[in-house]
Parts: C-alpha cells; structure tokens; sequence
C-alpha cells in the first residue's frame, strides 16, 4: 500500500466488481488517438491476414460483411485509466477469418489505416476472445472510435483493439508496435495491470 | 525506458492557481530522471482505508538537468477540477505544500517534442490541453531553440485562460514565439470580433502553411481535438505530422 493521502477519499465511487486494479468506471466513450481521424471509404476498405510465409487472405468490405457476425456485450479497459462496461458491438470473430489460414506463427501485429500498429499474441485472437467489429451500439462503428472497422481484444487494455484495423500480419517472433515501443508493456493484461514495461 | 517506471513518493513544494479552476502543483521529486515536454505521469492517491485511485496527468513544467536552473528537478503539473472528478477536486482544492503524492513516469513518446526537431511547430489546444503544449514552449525557451512555435489557444473566456501572463512575456521577449487566442463565449473588452469556435480560417492565418512541413500538436476535449486534427489534414498538413492527445469522458 502506498503512502497516506490526506484526507483523500471522500469522493470515491462505488465498488465496482469487474473493475481491474487502478481503473474508474466512465459512462462516456472517451477517445484515444495519436493523430487525425482517418476517413476510409467503404469502397476501399480492405482487411488481410498475412502469414510469415507471405501468403494473403483478402477480404473487401462486401466479402466481410458477409461473413457470419456475432453480436457481443463487453468490458473495456483503457490504460489511461477509465473502463467502460458493457459495451455492445457486431463483427466477425477472429476464429472466422483464421478458418482457412495456415501458419505456424505465434505472434501477429495489427496494422491499420494511418499508420497504427499494436502487437497481439494468437492465442489472444482465438477461441471467442477477439473480434474485427463495424458496428457499435447498433449503429455502424464512427470513424472517432476506429470505424469502418476496428478489433476489438476485450482482455487487453483497449490499445490492442487496434482502431481503423486493415489487417494482421504473422509473425514467428513478438515486436513492438507503436505504443509498445514507446514504453507501453508488450502483453497488457488489466488484470495483472500492465500498463508499462516491466509492470 | 528499459526498466520498470516505478513509483515514487514527491513532495508538494509550492501551488499556484493559473485560472478560478485550474492550479498547479510544485512537485520536487526525488531522483526524477527528466521528462520530454508532452509526457504525462500517473499519479496515485491512497486513503487511509487503503482505497486508492490513480490519474493520468500533463507535465506542465520544462525539465532541466543543470543546477542552478529554475526548472531543475521539479515537476510541475497544472491539474483543471473536473466537478464530479474524484481525484482533480482533491489536488486542486485539498492539496497543500508540504504535502506528499505518489506518482510514476515519464510516460509517453510519441505527443513529445525533442529539441532536435527543427520544423516550425504549430500548437493548438482547446481548453487544459494547454498543459502539455506549455512544457512544450517552455522546453523550447530552455534550449533557447530558433525554431518558430506558434500556438493557436481556444478558451472559453479570457479568465480560462491558463499562464496567460507568462505566454505575454514570453511572446513580448521571444521573436519565435506567437500565441493567438480563440475565445468561445466571450472575448476580452476591444477584441475585433464575435466569440467562436475554432476554423479553417483560424488555423489557415495562425498556423503554418503545409509547405514548411510544420509538426502540429493538438491538445484538448475529443471534439476539439477532432475538429482541428481534421482541418488541418484538410489544409493540406501530412496527417503523420499532426500529433494529438484527447481528452475524454469523466
């Protein structure tokens, strides 16, 4: 326990179970971006998975919106702090799109349009845990929030749901994407509250 | 950055209100390794039932190695109270000097700027988000850098703004610093024109042209952040260029 504020703590909310360790529960949908907004039209959007043997799997925008879609309610944890619970979205599970992908990679980057990367293991992707969503609340997903498309990684602090996401490439070895190298922790469990390098 | 960013115990050494809601904390931090100007540092508040609640906050404060400097191994933050916070009431309202806070950093690498950055810089920041673009200005007063900053500065009336005194000095004593105000709901006696929003044409006559390859920083609430970010991208600026910080929700 750290040292004794004084008289602090008259104004703290409620308990909250489902709350990782250091996070205030927000109503509002705060926004964490590192530059402008990118606008991409629907026409040419296109997402991919890339294996470490080069080998491409493509889908545009009308071939993923018509692959089977799941609709999923979940808590999500920024590391500046704030969680948001029960967040509803729509999109198609990662287990879809790695249906017919071979590779025997352990590790994946995820790129988006802007420039955006963030590094995710496989075995975080698989089995129900992550998802590519276009729809929010109902509503197809703002481009604020990383619409037409983002990832959504629940389990992970909400950087790895990469925004405006275009595609994942396989990789045999873990690298940094773009906040891991500026000191964000490679793995980011909230649970485990790893927000930095070395937490 | 290799190693853990670990807690540390820093003292409350002097506070100061920049506006009726906004205050700065004085912070001698012991063994602080320095900071970039647009890095944060996350503080922690523990009650005395072991209830503890941690924030993010801005760097208000230029860093310098070299005793004898003013800023030498201080870490100033300016925190804005957010009424139904839980934690920016306690430091601008509760927190006195001699008081003591927990706190981890510097975090952030990318919404910094290094001195070794020669492009012109062009700032914006609507409302609190001054603070990381202050350390910024003040970083670069520090280096005595020749590059030109420009900062374009939305408040909502002239008592919101925040170091206004201390931006005038240095615009009057330092040719490379400009610093144009954007008033939201009222202007000061004798200025030219009605309160509004931030626009192209704001940012078209005080910012940069595209041409000289400025880096943009913008700072402020996520609509602000957002309608400025898309005017500049909108004027031509490389979006890679334009670094943003928003802030959000509670």
């Amino acid at each position: 326990m750290g040292i004794i504020s004084r008289g602090f703590g008259g104004r703290r909310r409620e308990p909250q179970p489902g709350l990782p360790p250091g996070q205030y529960l927000t109503h509002d949908f705060p926004v964490l971006s590192a530059g402008p907004t990118p606008r991409i039209p629907l026409d040419k959007w296109n997402f991919s998975i890339v294996t470490e043997t080069g080998e491409k799997h493509s889908w545009n925008w009308a071939e993923f919106t018509a692959l089977p879609a799941e609709e999923f309610t979940v808590d999500i944890h920024c590391v500046t702090k704030w969680s948001k619970f029960g967040t509803t979205w729509k999109g198609v599970a990662l287990d879809t799109l790695f249906e017919d992908v071979e590779s025997a990679a352990d590790y994946t980057m995820a790129h988006s349009y802007g420039g955006y990367t963030t590094n995710v293991p496989l075995d975080d992707l698989l089995d129900g845990k992550a998802w590519v969503v276009y729809e929010f609340d109902g509503e197809p997903l703002h481009p604020e929030h990383g619409g037409p498309a983002r990832l959504i990684v629940p389990h992970l602090y909400f950087w790895k749901s990469a925004k405006w996401v275009n595609g994942l490439q396989m990789l045999n070895d873990d690298e940094p994407g773009f906040w891991e190298t500026g000191g964000y922790h490679m793995y980011g469990d909230p649970w485990r509250e790893q927000r930095y390098q070395g937490d | 950055m290799k190693n853990r960013i670990s807690w540390r115990v820093a003292t409350v050494t002097a506070a100061r209100w920049e506006t009726s809601s906004a205050r700065t904390l004085v912070l001698d931090v012991p063994d602080w390794p320095g900071h970039l100007p647009g890095q944060h540092i996350d503080v922690r508040l523990t009650a005395e039932d072991g209830y503890s609640a941690q924030r993010s906050y801005s760097i208000a404060s230029a860093w310098s190695a070299e005793a004898g400097s003013p800023d030498a191994g201080t870490v100033e933050l300016t925190v804005q109270r957010l009424d139904d916070g839980e934690v920016s009431p306690y430091l601008t309202d509760v927190v006195e000097p001699g008081d003591r806070i927990e706190l981890r950093g510097p975090v952030g690498g990318w919404f910094v700027w290094r001195e070794k950055q020669t492009a012109p810089v062009l700032l914006i920041a609507g409302g609190s988000g001054v603070v990381p673009l202050m350390s910024m200005i003040r970083a670069r007063g520090l280096a005595r850098g020749r590059q030109p900053f420009r900062l374009i500065y939305s408040v909502r009336t002239p008592e919101d703004a925040a170091y206004a005194d201390e931006l005038r000095r240095r615009v009057r004593e330092d040719p490379g610093l400009d610093v144009h105000f954007v008033y939201t709901r009222k202007t000061p006696d004798g200025w030219p024109a009605p309160p509004k929003r931030i626009d192209v044409a704001t940012i078209n006559s005080h910012g940069w042209p595209p041409d000289f390859q400025p880096d943009c920083y913008v700072c402020g609430p996520t609509a602000f952040v957002e309608t400025a970010a898309d005017i500049l991208v909108a004027l031509g600026h490389d979006p890679k260029r334009v670094r943003t910080e928003r802030f959000g929700g509670a």
